[in-house]
């Protein structure tokens, strides 16, 4: 068929039940994505002569004749279209797999539709940004953080924020103008000659050993290269889970193992020209199961008599606190005396909450592509964690590290999801294998049904008061359902039971938690990580608290969170390594006290049904995970005179790439345009343990700070020795080296080779971050439907590098805890099938979903960040959930005990 | 998503093409059910867009809408004097919880095919008393009612090689005032309730709830019936039903909230 693609005409034959987006992708047009591949998330939309479409609902051998037009047809890097420049300028993305269809969409709208625009961009999903900043990019009406938001004058603001860079300035990130065009690769955009494709056969069964398995027919069919079965896998136990130490999570997980402990989990896997080849041969393969009874609730699984999830592994060699009882890993301890706590109290509250399922939807899926390079085996994948990556599949599979390269491209969002290995490990062994090429991509109902969702929480929570408001008592008790494979599971229930519970300066504190195998699908890393469950539960029964002793809420704060010199207390005393490195809480406290009393004028809607109510939380973290979080970074002067930094942390969105561009480039008093950035790759850079616990500023930045620092220490003594001026009298300038008069080009002093200087950071020193949510919310008593009038977060981030990625960070994250808090449940059939296996069934936030938020920031100066900043990312997220639902208690007078407070479940609590 | 063991789109030209139609080989139509889930089963589609159905056509006795016609153009009808029912074809549009993108493509006849609860042609039509032509697989013709054409959760009465031709709306219908009313657990979300009232001119009233049951139900009276009435009538009803778009209590008690609004809006309407 002929038809014409971004101007160009192209003569091609389509696949009969090829999507346009397959076609176009094939094509080398990776500027189309795929983010559901069911019409709902909008990431492959296109115009068709010029009417928009998801490309992947439709059939390919209909765009016959037709004019194509993709993200790239609408302009390019240089040529950009005033729609794209806006993206750039609003910072309309963070990990920026949406915006090719965003903008897409967004281009075709005339002025009475942008009128309609929550309708109009019903179908394009965003999970990073909140959309705010993609409302300001489509209507022109973007202003920086602080400025009123109005239509902008035809002024564009992109050539003032080019020309800053430097640490506090929002300059924009250095792939803006890929991305608006779609020219930003991600791990799948990349033609590789003689590709393979790997698909994988699942477990119908939550719990069963595989007692035979027949591949004959499925390695006969002809384009199948390999059939992998556990028979081919290496018996290395290993967890999904990655962190800095791989003792932190147990070792139960095999490539291919002879028992599945979920359904869905691979069973087999086939290596194959096409991916309709590999699914044909999939469905080929025999397998003789033997049932075996299984366990789906958290709490029948730790009964005497429970199935066993793991019963066959070894305690010590998996690091299980008990396989013979599921238990994966427990927490038991006491500061003070909780009953004596209790015994002194005037009011006791008590309650138990429930959090549920939630999915990441990146919405970039994982993915892997492998092949042996140099006699090196090389994986391009989907992750935040390339070196921790690398370092588990040398493990796994007893190679030599010199012998594996990992690297990430741009990543299209992560929110813990990625610092798993999902796809990694069966890719090495396809390649291994065959010698090939080989990819796997996830599809959008893996991600829902295998893909490690965030743990629910059983959280009770026990808190004692004397009258005048000061806590006497608080006791948590904590229940995990990590599935049926241990990754994250402990680390999770940890960090849940922390910070939550150091916040406050209570004498007499008890926690119990406990995390357990079920034979439902993994439960892993996600954003908050374990804090935002706990959080849920606390910040709820202070709330009630608050109500039973007549106190404000913000009082009750005031009253009981822990002070700038206070000592932080789980159920011990912190280490020396934990420390207030600014202290901002009080001001958040004030910030959004003060916003939701100033209020914002927006009205409930009329009529009796509808009740008003406000509310609020707090929340602390850490600013990097504990027990060590390191990078190295390599700043070299080249001989063209400008700078590349060498970082091994990965970019998903998270906005760590530009922030270590102006950390560079204000250490080296140079513009961030002259940075240029390597990145994410074992090869380029010594190490980085990843992208995770917020690290990317205060460890990965910290490494830059030192290397730029160092660098101008090595120019400084080379510039001493060309001329015999002293060292410290010189000062870098964007183009060279200044002693009073006399200038010394940076070209001159790189010489032939360049000049190079290294910087490390250990993370052995944690600071902690604020945030306050508060919310006003109108809720209607008849059908249960909750409106957000008013949404205030107030941060206390330090200094605030990059203003306008700060508030994006915030605004996403408030908007995922919003879907957490109002929407999002992957649901179990209580059998171990997931049932809501399609984003149709799973409600993202859309646009329509997302208030506004106001953001206030602290101003505070961290001791130990890089100039003086702190982490923001997760933080942003944990306060939301019960915040709203404190807000909802006090509009109907009962409270939600169970997320999400969907309209059904609100609805049910007034039947009572 | 790529439908990877379809290995033929044929284009049908006339009714004799529709014979390969059959097991393993379905209609297409704007295909955004069809490509939106694996369909293992699937070796072949007959594409029923080439047949060229002109997409409306309006006559004195109503409506014809073809099978084919795309939501978008439905929707984008211009105002017919005297119909005014119309109205309701862009309310139930919206109730689509695809975009916009997807009203492009997808189409009237596909949307009643699909047979989802959700399903907002299946709204319109049985509020509008539509009838809906049948092309037989055997070559015989069968008109039915819409309140007949849905069945249950995605069934309908079509075998497999039938083939929905045309749905035609009444010109009584499009002269009744209606009145819509959606709810879902999201502002913009996947249907939970859709409820469509209608008062004919000679007084009788009709109020068509889809979304919350597995299959339309429809209330009918001669003269609008008293609050109590409707909703004992609405208790009555025992197709409710849960899935991650409602549980099956609050649709039932929020399809009693819309009942009502769309009621009193009517009455205030035929007094004013
Ligand atoms: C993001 C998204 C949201 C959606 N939301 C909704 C929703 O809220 N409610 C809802 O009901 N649906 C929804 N759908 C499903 C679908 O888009 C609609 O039902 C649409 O109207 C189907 O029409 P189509 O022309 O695209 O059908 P197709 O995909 O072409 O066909 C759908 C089915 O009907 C059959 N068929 C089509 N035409 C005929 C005919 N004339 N005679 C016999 N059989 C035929 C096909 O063989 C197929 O089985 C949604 C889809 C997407 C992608
Ligand atoms: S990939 Fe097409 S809509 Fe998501
Ligand atoms: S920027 Fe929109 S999904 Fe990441």
């Amino acid at each position: 068929m002929k038809l014409s693609i971004n101007g160009e005409t192209v003569d091609a034959v389509a696949a009969p039940g090829q999507s346009l987006r397959t076609f176009l992708r094939d094509r080398a047009h990776f500027e189309v994505k795929k983010g559901c591949d069911t019409g709902d998330c909008g990431a492959c939309s296109v115009l068709l002569d010029g009417v928009p479409v998801h490309s992947c609902l439709y059939p390919a051998g209909r765009a016959e004749g037709a004019a194509v037009t993709t993200v790239a047809g609408l302009g390019r890097d240089g040529d950009l279209s005033p729609l794209q420049q806006r993206f750039v300028d609003a910072a309309g993305f963070q990990c920026g797999f949406c915006t090719p269809g965003m903008i897409v969409t967004a281009s075709t709208l005339d002025a009475d539709e942008l009128d309609a625009l929550p309708r109009m961009l019903s179908g394009n999903l965003c999970r990073c940004t909140g959309y705010r900043a993609i409302e300001d990019a489509v209507r022109g009406t973007h202003r920086r953080v602080g400025e009123p938001r109005e239509p902008d004058p035809a002024t564009s603001r992109a050539a003032a924020a080019r020309a800053c860079g430097r640490v506090g300035t929002s300059h924009p990130a250095p792939a803006s103008t890929r991305i608006v065009s779609g020219q930003e690769p991600y791990t799948l955009d990349i033609a590789v000659p003689g590709l393979l494709h790997l698909a994988v056969l699942a477990s119908p069964h939550a719990h069963a050993r595989i007692t035979r398995i027949d591949t004959r027919a499925a390695a006969a069919l002809p384009g199948v290269h390999a059939v992998l079965t556990h028979v081919d896998s290496p018996a290395t136990l290993y967890s999904s889970a990655r962190h800095e130490s791989r003792l932190d999570d147990p070792d139960d997980s095999l490539v291919l193992d002879d028992v599945v402990r979920f359904r869905g989990q691979r069973v087999a896997a086939v290596v194959a020209d096409t991916v309709a080849i590999a699914e044909q041969a999939c469905a080929l393969i025999a397998v003789d199961y033997d049932e075996l009874p299984a366990v789906f609730d958290p709490r029948a699984a730790l009964a005497p008599g429970a199935a066993l999830v793991h019963g066959d592994k070894d305690a010590a060699t998996s690091r299980l606190a008990d396989p013979r009882r599921n238990l994966v890993a427990e927490m038991h301890g006491e500061h003070g005396d909780l009953a004596a706590g209790l015994a002194e109290a005037t009011t006791v509250v008590t309650g138990t909450w429930q959090t549920q399922r939630v999915a990441h939807v990146q919405l970039e899926t994982h993915a892997t592509i492998g092949w042996i390079e140099d006699g090196r085996l090389v994986l391009r994948t989907a992750t935040q964690v390339p070196f921790l990556v690398h370092k588990e599949i040398c493990r796994i599979f007893a190679l030599e590290p010199a012998k594996v390269r990992v690297f990430a491209a741009r990543v299209g969002g992560g929110f813990g999801g990625k610092q798993e290995i999902l796809t990694e490990d069966i890719v090495t062994l396809a390649v291994l294998t065959t010698g090939r090429p080989v990819q796997y991509e996830f599809t959008r109902t893996d991600e829902m049904t295998i893909s490690p969702v965030r743990h629910p929480f059983e959280v009770t929570v026990t808190l004692g008061a004397t009258q005048d408001g000061r806590l006497t008592a608080l006791g948590l008790e904590v229940l995990s359902d990590t599935g049926a494979y241990g990754n994250h599971g402990p680390g999770v229930m940890y960090h849940g039971c922390s910070e939550s519970v150091s916040l406050y300066a209570v004498p007499h504190k008890r926690v119990d938690a406990r995390c357990v195998y079920t034979n439902n699908p993994p439960s892993g890393a996600f954003r908050g990580y374990g804090l935002g469950q706990v959080i849920f539960g606390i910040e709820s029964a202070l709330d009630e608290l608050a109500r039973r002793l007549g106190i404000s809420p913000f009082d009750l704060r005031r009253l009981n969170s822990i002070g700038p010199t206070d000592p932080l207390v789980v159920t011990e005393v912190e280490g020396a390594d934990l420390i207030i490195g600014s202290y901002g809480l009080d001001q958040c406290l004030d910030l959004a006290e003060a916003a939701l009393t100033r209020g914002n004028g927006v009205e409930a809607p009329a009529g009796p049904q509808w009740r008003v109510g406000a509310g609020m939380a707090s929340a602390m973290i850490a600013t990097m995970p504990p027990r060590g979080h390191f990078s190295q970074a390599s700043i070299r002067l080249d001989p063209a005179g400008t700078y590349t930094l060498g970082i091994g942390t990965v970019e998903f969105g998270n906005g760590t790439t530009t922030v270590h561009a102006q950390i560079a480039a204000t250490a080296l008093n140079t513009t961030a345009d002259r940075v240029h950035i390597r990145q994410s790759d074992t090869d380029v850079a010594d190490y980085d343990t990843g992208a995770y616990g917020s690290a990317g500023i205060t460890v990965a930045g910290k490494a830059v700070l030192a290397a730029a620092t160092a660098l101008i220490e090595q120019l400084q003594l080379t510039a001493a020795a060309r001329t015999g001026l002293p060292a410290e009298s010189w000062t870098p300038e964007p183009t060279g080296l200044r002693s009073g008069s006399v200038f010394l080009p940076l070209t001159e002093l790189a010489g032939a080779t360049g000049l190079e200087a290294k910087g490390a950071e250990d993370g052995a020193v944690r600071s902690l971050a604020f945030n306050v949510h508060a919310f006003r919310v109108a809720v209607d008593t008849q059908t249960g439907e909750v409106r957000i009038l008013q949404s205030i977060q107030a941060a206390d981030a330090g200094v605030v590098m990059n203003p306008e990625q700060c508030r994006g960070q915030i605004e996403g994250g408030v908007a995922q805890a919003i879907g957490t808090s109002l929407y999002e449940e992957i649901v179990l059939d209580g059998a171990g099938t997931v049932t809501t296996r399609v984003l149709r069934s799973y409600h993202v936030p859309q646009l329509a979903d997302v208030p506004v938020t106001e953001i206030y920031f602290a101003s505070t100066t961290d001791s130990l960040g890089p100039y003086g900043a702190k982490s923001m990312s997760e933080s942003t997220y944990n306060p939301v959930a019960p915040a709203l639902a404190n807000a909802v208690r006090d509009a109907i007078g009962v409270r939600p005990f169970e997320l999400p407070m969907s309209r059904d479940r609100i609805w049910r609590l007034l039947q009572l | 998503m790529d439908l990877n063991t379809v290995a033929s789109i044929t284009p049908a030209r006339s009714r004799d093409d529709l014979r390969l139609l059959g097991p393993g080989v379905a209609p297409l139509a704007g295909g955004s059910e069809l490509f939106a889930s694996p369909r293992p089963e699937l070796v072949g589609l007959v594409d029923l867009l080439s047949l060229g159905w002109p997409a409306l056509v309006i006559s004195d006795d109503g409506l014809e809408i073809a099978a084919t016609c795309t939501l978008a153009a439905l929707s984008r009808l211009p105002a017919v004097p005297g119909w005014t029912a119309q109205p309701l074809f862009l309310e139930c549009c919206g109730a689509l919880f695809g975009s916009f993108k997807i009203w492009n493509v997808a189409t009237v006849g596909g949307n009643l095919c699909t047979s989802l609860p959700a399903g907002p042609m299946t709204a319109l039509a049985v509020a509008l008393d539509a009838e809906l032509l049948v092309w037989r697989r055997d070559g015989q013709d069968e008109v039915l009612p819409a309140s007949e054409f849905v069945t249950g959760n995605m069934t309908n009465v079509l075998e497999p090689g039938d083939v929905l031709r045309s749905i035609h709306l009444p010109l009584a219908a499009l002269r009744a005032r209606t009145a819509y009313r959606k709810i879902a657990l999201s502002p913009l979300g996947r249907s939970g309730a859709v409820l469509v009232g209608r008062l004919d001119p000679d007084g009788g009233f009709l109020l068509a709830v889809t979304g919350a049951t597995v299959r339309p139900e429809l209330l009918r009276y001669p003269s609008l019936p008293t609050a109590a009435e409707l909703r004992a009538d609405l208790d009555a009803i025992g197709s409710w039903f849960t899935d991650p778009h409602g549980a099956a209590d609050w649709r039932r008690a929020v399809s009693a909230v819309l009942g009502e609004e769309i009621r009193t809006e009517l009455e205030d309407r035929s007094v004013a």
